[in-house]
């Protein structure tokens, strides 16, 4: 397979975007995108489109990127993966450029949470993420759902309720200098532990707020990166994983298996192991999923999520930053857009050019995990070749 | 520390089908009836045409003590729906027969700041016949030994 790169990347602000459609934000995510591309770019130079979206409120997907776009004359398929979405998205146009289709793709991904009240979202999207015959009836939502999760990640191992307030309060001061961000306030651990409860064991920070968002990336082949930028940031993994949808069928509830099968898809294809990664985006739909998910994703062993929050390995100064933009929890979380934007934060990163900027980061993660956590994506992102 | 149980005005019932419907009218002779594989010997739930480990077709309800233990639970204390107020139980039980086979359902009866990870519960059948709608006995689960 031939080498895949990002050139381009940008997002628009995730926020409750009620004075914007989907038609509206999906070309502002490309504007910022294209004028991100150092050496200059024409829009008529795309040859094909994959474009994740959750849910769709203005109709037809792939018609809407295309007609929004202007972009008639190329191929555009919608990609839907549970809030797996948008490293899926990621995934499927690196698979089309690595295998010689075409040169230059587009990756979009979008969502409008906020068409629908609060109050209202998580049913509409029962049939989304849950088994609806058996769970929808008993009152498990999707945060219930993963606070299944949670409360039995904690009752086994040593992490408390305190280790996930801390997850929120880092994404929330991580947040403060992103200017796409959604909640750039700090907050406290006193607060985290004594906001109303949505579903124990989550308070209300310890859950992602609802978001409207795009974000886009321009993915090319190494024959043509020299057209575009002399910075290219490699796709050097992809993967994802699946588990079984029902709860009850779940024998280990204090781990994610799709999450373990995505990363080590991406880790072999990109030839490192976990502990290269310098720089990750964890998918923090849930404070606790983010503790599980540094065991899933090998940064940790087992158990070992606790210890790790405990020594500020996470923060912007420790030495596994993860969530510098914010995190879903801060930055927001439109499904579609979340794994897109992701892979904007890491672009940014890779090329020194990042609101949070570390010291020369060379890997960077993106993970989803999403639906009733029976699928997880992840994409590794270099700024080496190979 | 146990409560007493009101059971709510309304409740989201199924239209149980071919597979479902030991599971939702078991209750009727007051017998909680999970799927077992007779090829492999393992019971299974939710109900399906095949077993989910070992896809083989023979497959039926048997009843089972209706006796658990929780895995997890979560609290609902936002109003999801106009009747179910909150707060309100939902829970994995690992039944007695088997310990990985988990029934989703709620737990009544119990304070919920009470509740925990390894509790022993029993099963209890809620009967609904709701108009329009299909007759069913809901399995909900109570403390072991107290009288919801």
């Amino acid at each position: 397979m031939r080498r895949v790169a990002v050139v381009g990347a940008g997002m628009t602000q995730f926020k409750e975007h009620f004075d914007k459609g989907i038609k509206e934000l999906i070309p502002e995510a490309v504007a910022e995108m294209e004028a991100s591309v150092d050496k200059g770019f024409e829009r008529s130079q795309i040859e094909a489109a994959w474009f994740g979206e959750l849910t769709t409120s203005d109709g037809f997907p792939s018609g809407i990127l295309a007609d929004t776009l202007g972009l008639l004359d190329i191929p555009v398929t919608r990609v839907e993966n549970a809030c797996a979405t948008g490293n899926d998205a990621v995934r499927n146009a690196t698979f089309a450029v690595a295998s010689g289709a075409y040169d230059v793709v587009l990756v979009v991904g979008a969502d409008k949470v906020r068409e629908s009240s609060a109050r209202s979202t998580f049913w509409e999207w029962g049939a989304l993420t849950r088994d609806m015959a058996w769970d929808f009836p008993l009152g498990l939502v999707a945060p219930a759902n993963f606070a299944l999760h949670a409360a039995r990640y904690l009752h086994e191992s040593p992490a408390t309720r305190e280790h996930m307030a801390k997850v929120a309060v880092k994404n929330h001061r991580h947040a403060l200098t992103n200017p796409k961000a959604q909640m750039r306030f700090e907050i406290t651990v006193d607060q985290v532990l004594n906001a109303p409860t949505v579903v124990a064991p989550f308070g209300l920070y310890d859950c992602t707020p609802q978001s409207d968002g795009a974000a886009a990336l321009l993915v090319v082949s190494e024959d043509v990166v020299d057209r575009y930028t002399d910075k290219p940031v490699w796709v050097r993994g992809v993967g994802l994983g699946m588990d079984r949808v029902m709860h009850q069928h779940k024998s280990d509830l204090t781990t994610f298996p799709p999450t373990v099968r995505a990363a080590k898809a991406a880790y072999s294809m990109a030839g490192i192991e976990a502990s290269d990664i310098d720089v990750a985006e964890v998918h923090d739909c849930f404070t606790a999923v983010e503790l599980i998910s540094y065991e899933d994703l090998g940064f940790v062993e087992r158990f070992g999520a606790a210890d790790f929050v405990d020594k500020d390995e996470t923060t912007f100064e420790g030495s596994l930053p993860v969530n510098l933009s914010g995190g879903l929890k801060a930055k927001g979380h439109p499904p579609g857009a979340t794994g897109v934007s992701q892979c904007v934060e890491l672009f940014e990163q890779l090329r020194g050019d990042a609101h949070n900027q570390l010291d020369d980061p060379r890997y960077g993660l993106a993970h989803n995990i999403g639906g009733p956590t029976a699928v997880a994506a992840v994409t590794v992102l270099s700024s080496i070749k190979a | 520390m146990t409560t007493d149980y009101v059971r709510p005005e309304r409740r989201l019932t199924p239209i149980p089908n071919e597979q479902t419907t030991a599971f939702w009218t078991g209750g009727k002779d007051d017998q909680l009836l999970i799927y077992r594989c007779k090829s492999c010997g393992h019971f299974f739930h939710p109900p399906a045409p095949a077993c989910f480990r070992c896809r083989s077709l023979d497959v039926a309800p048997e009843p089972v003590s209706g006796r658990g233990t929780v895995a997890t639970f979560t609290v609902n204390v936002q109003p999801w729906l106009p009747f179910m107020p909150p707060p309100y139980i939902v829970a994995l039980i690992d039944l007695e027969e088997e310990s990985d086979v988990r029934v989703l359902t709620q737990i009544v009866g119990v304070d919920p700041q009470e509740i925990a990870i390894g509790d022993p519960v029993e099963v209890f059948f809620e009967h609904w016949s709701p108009e329009g709608g299909a007759e069913v006995w809901v399995p909900l689960f109570r403390p072991a030994g107290g009288a919801a």
